[in-house]
């Protein structure tokens, strides 16, 4: 490292942030476009489970609610490519690397959702874990990116309750629909706890070294936990970990050792749902490429 | 074309840099915008602009260390001191 990466290194380790004009290390370039690239990818084909209930929602006010979250997260992917195109790489080669599995994104949206309890699950514990890690990047040591997670942490705040919302009415309902979300619990608990990553000390992770990220992947994960396990036992839900406790001296939460060669199976392109979302996506692009193309026309 | 949005919460707030968007042209901008940072009600404004048309500043150099029009460049405490001393007031002073 030269003596001027050695500074910046030093200055965004105290807190000092960094503007898209600004001088920067390549690595650091490489490593902010790396995160932030997977961070879009993830808000876009995180749509794609959810929209697959905008058909079947239970009732009309369900079928708005969740349409509207589709919009917003689709807008957060723009606003994201849009931080990633200003670090050098263009929103079509995003879109390539997306579509022919190069780039990543989030283990969570490569799963199936098989009932409605999965879709209030996916919307209160999937978002509640998201959010942990996005209200960290609020601190982010690249300026615009902090900058526009304070509106996509203002959404997805309403996201949670739309989720808690759907979860609730069911947990009111009859027993099928209580089996249904605790069925669902137990098909995404694995999922969720794999989501935040390994438990790798943060000072070897290259993202909180360059304070991409504020916070550890076993602080986010001890966040969730301390905050949603209480809310899922006091409906009578069971988490399906016989090990999850929380040590009464320490107040940390134990927990069977998440399946970590899943994660990695998963989110290199081997989900259940991968291909499948894949494709649609690539479907999708094929089919508004005329929109795209009589949009710049019309402009120039 | 990139636009940078600045959005006012409430009126008479300054306007803060929100976020960037990319447009063909203005139309869209405006559009765009509206959707990204105003569809819930959450600005009482917007201003949205051409990337290329903001002239940025971020170097302020003084060589002259200028120090007499900033508050740093006053420390009165000593002369204070002296003058209560010498008018004979220091003891009824308070501490600044």
């Amino acid at each position: 490292m030269t003596p001027k990466e050695q500074g910046f290194l030093e200055d965004v380790q105290a807190g000092g942030q960094v503007e898209t004009t600004d001088w920067m290390p390549e690595d650091y370039r490489a490593k902010l476009i790396k995160f932030i690239e997977m961070h879009g990818n993830s808000e876009l084909m995180g749509v794609l489970p959810e929209r697959e209930w905008i058909l079947r929602a239970p009732t009309l006010q369900r079928k708005l609610a969740l349409t509207a979250k589709v919009q917003d997260e689709v807008g957060h992917s723009q606003l994201i490519y849009r931080v990633v195109e200003d670090l050098g790489k263009p929103r079509e080669q995003c879109f390539d690397d997306l579509i022919s599995g190069k780039s990543k994104f989030h283990n969570v949206f490569h799963y199936p959702t098989k009932t409605w309890g999965d879709v209030g699950v996916i919307a209160w514990l999937v978002d509640a874990a998201a959010i942990i890690s996005q209200k960290a990047l609020l601190k982010c040591s690249y300026a615009p990116y902090a900058r526009i997670m304070k509106k996509i942490c203002w959404e997805e705040s309403f996201h949670i309750l739309h989720g808690r919302d759907v979860i609730l009415t069911m947990m009111n309902g009859t027993d099928e629909q209580r089996e249904l979300v605790q069925e669902a619990l137990n098909r995404w608990w694995g999922p969720l706890m794999q989501f935040h990553g390994n438990p790798i000390p943060r000072e070897d992770d290259p993202m909180y070294v360059w304070r991409i990220k504020s916070q550890g992947n076993e602080e986010a994960r001890q966040q969730f936990l301390d905050g949603y396990v209480p809310q899922i036992w006091e409906l009578g839900l069971t988490v399906p970990d016989p090990k999850l406790r929380k040590r009464d001296d320490e107040g940390v939460w134990e927990y069977t050792e998440p399946d970590w060669d899943e994660l990695k199976h998963v989110v290199t392109g081997h989900g259940p749902k991968t291909a499948d979302r894949l494709d649609l996506r690539r479907r999708a692009r094929e089919n508004s490429a005329w929109v795209r193309s009589v949009v710049l026309a019309d402009a120039a | 074309m990139i636009y940078e949005v600045f959005r006012q919460e409430r009126k008479g707030q300054p306007f803060q840099h929100a976020g960037s968007i990319e447009a063909p042209d203005d139309h869209f901008a405006d559009v765009y915008a509206r959707e990204q940072y105003g569809r819930r009600g959450e600005s009482a404004a917007l201003w949205i602009v051409p990337r290329a048309a903001v002239l940025e500043i971020d170097e302020f150099v003084d060589e002259l260390d200028r120090n007499y029009h900033r508050v740093d460049g006053y420390s009165l405490k000593a002369k204070l001191k002296e003058a209560r001393e010498r008018a004979g007031t220091a003891a009824a002073a308070p501490d600044s």
